[in-house]
């Protein structure tokens, strides 16, 4: 089971390591991680998904809230946030398959954001899912390098009814 | 007026009201040592080892209820304090360790004596600092020994560079600090305690279970306060030997692995347990699976990450054991209900007569006649006692009777050996006038043996009781039970010092004893003395500490009580 935690924490040398620190000794696992800071200068904010398997969140969650420099926890349901991810890649690209692969992009209102003799090079930003299923289409052409951030989430705003 | 950093820190540390540092001097902290020899409140204690250093502060620390404060120089310096910060995080302690660095210029450089000190012991403290300008100087003492002292107490690390500690500053005093990130609840939740009372009222067969987190005066005083009211027995952790008096009616001894055989008997039958300043260690709850499988659980602690951690708790307070234990006094006092617990409580005496904590009534050396011996000659007496780990540990543990809370020091969470010699410089230092006793092992002592230099150069009179078996003893005991008697580098025979010959070569009076007929003379010689003394009690070799409960067994199957 997968969870998005949003952690704000002060922005000081160590902070990243105390987090991954603590991950882990305490035996969670980090699916993925993004770090950035924030409007304000003084703080960054964490997204970090976490591979619960079987255990409880709570202890992860509490666990982090006793590091001085966390400042605040967010744990994200998926209903009540969005949560986006980039994927850079670079793909085989020869006259015969340059068009089909741009259709392919379009479709995932892709980006082609640099353009080679033999390759293209692809700018998406999504849901994980989104995004994998995007890679799973330009296999069958031979991806030749890719990056991928990690996960970066915010909470809904209200709706009022 | 501008100061060196190493002034303002001095000047930040008096501010704290630090009297004592335990330390070692070195390379990377001669400018902070000449501004400490200018202090006329800070008294230097030179050590022998840092990891000594780091145990005294340790023991101070538990005996006074102050912040214990140790130093030490970069690389080698700061990793010779790792075993005792560590030691001190397992078992919630504060304790300020503040070590020289290279100069910041030359950080991760590989350079001479550099070791990364704030990374090396990022899993073993509560927080670190690594000072990179002598302007955040007073702000980060202010913060380390507020975040050391305060909610769940624990070691906070300030590596302090070389070059930081003359750079010119100037220094302010700090009082305030803004810490953002941690503010930790002392009052627990008025709904929960209303739960627990609700709980507590309608038990039938009620455990109050405690450690740590009340063995202070103050939270002691709420626990034996709110027991005695309602009538509610108590089993304690080894960290809670003190918090609840030896000698009352409801007290059933130690919980766990050595713990009596009534204390895991009540807690396998019982319908509700209190546990207060505990974090169900599996010393003292043995197969967790299996551990009190009728009881709901009251979790009190002030670490949030503890409660439901390893049992799940039905009503779960965060909040100092004190505060939380008064406010359920208080609501109880409102209410003044009458429980009826006679049945339980009968039962509970009626397991006590059964199985009572047996001294060998062998004329022999045996260590628990030995321990129960001081035990009985300490009584009524102002004394303090500390442990090395091992077999003598838990015989401490079992026999020896302490006054109140604030009295054992001993190592729980880490278990480390050659932590009794060491805490008792500590205990010495923070308590000039309590007789400190250290209970030891042959083992454990020669772990530190070379800080005798420390005790005879302050002339700290503390008396040193060497259970020596000639083995570790410990590891011994579980070779024979568990490994069929395959005995393997566990004799410390051969090699081993002569402890008379030892004390002579320090100046410190000292004695062997190896007859029961001299043991009482001789313990009563050495509680008599001034100075420091140390006895090397020469005990039955091969001795087991029971009652035991086998690792992976659960309370009730207990070995060694007929």
């Amino acid at each position: 089971m997968k969870h998005t935690l949003s952690v704000y924490v002060e922005n000081r040398p160590g902070v990243l390591a105390r987090i991954a620190g603590l991950f882990r000794r305490r035996g969670f696992n980090i699916h993925s991680l993004n770090v950035a800071p924030t409007e304000d200068p003084q703080y960054s904010k964490m997204t970090i998904v976490v591979d619960l398997e079987d255990r409880p969140l709570e202890q992860v969650t509490k666990q982090l809230h006793k590091l001085i420099n966390v400042i605040k926890i967010s744990d994200f349901k998926p209903d009540e946030a969005v949560e986006r991810e980039l994927a850079l890649v670079k793909v085989n690209a020869s006259s015969a398959t340059r068009s089909e692969i741009i259709q392919i992009v379009d479709i995932f209102r892709g980006k082609i954001i640099d353009v080679a003799r033999d390759s293209l090079t692809i700018e998406v930003t999504g849901t994980a899912d989104k995004i994998s299923a995007l890679i799973s289409l330009l296999k069958p052409y031979g991806i030749k390098d890719m990056a991928r951030t990690g996960r970066v989430a915010l909470a809904r705003g209200r709706v009022e009814e | 007026m501008k100061v060196s950093g190493a002034e303002a820190m001095v000047r930040a540390l008096e501010h704290q009201g630090v009297t004592d540092i335990f330390g070692i001097p070195g390379g990377a902290t001669l400018p902070l040592y000449d501004a400490l020899s200018q202090s006329k409140k800070i008294r230097h204690y030179l050590m022998r080892h840092e990891q000594v250093a780091a145990h005294a502060a340790d023991g101070y620390a538990r005996v006074t209820g102050r912040v214990g404060v140790c130093m030490a120089t970069s690389g080698p310096g700061a990793t010779n304090l790792v075993t005792g910060i560590a030691n001190a995080y397992m078992d919630s302690i504060p304790v300020v360790a503040i070590t020289g660095q290279v100069p910041t210029t030359v950080i991760g450089t590989d350079a001479f004596q550099e070791a990364d000190i704030t990374g090396i012991t990022l899993p073993i403290v509560k927080h670190s600092y690594l000072i990179t300008d002598a302007s955040e100087i007073a702000e980060v003492v202010a913060e380390a020994f507020h975040i050391a002292s305060t909610g769940r107490p624990g070691p906070v690390v300030i590596d302090f560079p070389r070059n930081i500690q003359q750079q010119q500053t100037d220094y302010r005093v700090v009082d305030k600090v803004n810490l953002p990130g941690y503010r930790p609840t002392v009052k627990g939740h008025m709904r929960q305690i209303k739960a627990a009372y609700d709980a507590i009222v309608a038990a039938r067969r009620p455990v109050l279970y405690v450690g740590g987190g009340v063995n202070n005066p103050a939270a002691a005083a709420e626990l034996e306060a709110f027991a005695t009211r309602l009538r509610i027995p108590v089993t304690w952790t080894l960290l809670g030997k003190g918090a609840f008096p030896e000698d009352h009616e409801l007290n059933m001894g130690m919980i766990g692995m050595h713990g009596t055989k009534t204390s895991n008997l009540a807690i396998q039958n019982a319908d509700l347990i209190i546990a207060v300043g505990v974090r169900f260690d599996d010393r003292a709850t043995g197969n967790v699976a299996r551990f009190a499988p009728q009881a709901s659980v009251i979790h009190i602690d002030i670490d949030p990450a503890e409660i439901s951690k390893v049992v799940k708790a039905l009503v779960p307070i965060v909040g100092d054991a004190r505060h939380v234990l008064k406010s359920l006094h208080e609501l109880v006092r409102e209410k003044n209900p009458s429980p009826d617990y006679a049945d339980w409580l009968a039962q509970i005496a009626a397991w006590k007569d059964a199985y009572p904590l047996k001294v060998p009534e062998e004329r022999e050396l045996k260590p628990q006649v030995v321990i129960s011996k001081l035990s009985s000659l300490l009584a009524g007496s102002d004394f303090i006692v500390t442990t090395g780990v091992g077999q003598h540990q838990m015989w401490a543990a079992q026999f020896m009777k302490v006054s109140g809370p604030r009295r054992f020091v001993t190592s729980g969470g880490l278990g480390t050996m050659g932590f009794g010699m060491p805490s008792a410089i500590g205990a010495q230092v923070g308590a000039p006038t309590s007789t400190v006793v250290d209970i030891d092992g042959d083992g454990s002592f020669q772990m530190v043996l070379q800080d005798l230099g420390t005790i005879a150069r302050y002339n700290l009179p503390v008396k040193m009781v060497i259970m020596n078996n000639r083995y570790l003893g410990m590891v011994r005991q579980w070779q024979e039970l568990f490994y069929g008697r395959r005995y393997f580098a566990v004799d410390l025979d051969k090699g081993s010092p002569d402890f008379e010959k030892l004390g002579e070569a320090y100046g410190i009076a000292a004695r062997s004893v190896t007859r029961y007929e001299d043991l009482e003379e001789a313990l009563t010689t050495m509680l008599a003395h001034k100075g420091p003394y140390i006895l090397d009690v020469q005990v039955t070799e091969e001795e087991n500490v029971f009652p035991m409960v086998a690792p992976g067994a659960a309370l009730d199957e207990i070995l060694g009580v007929d």
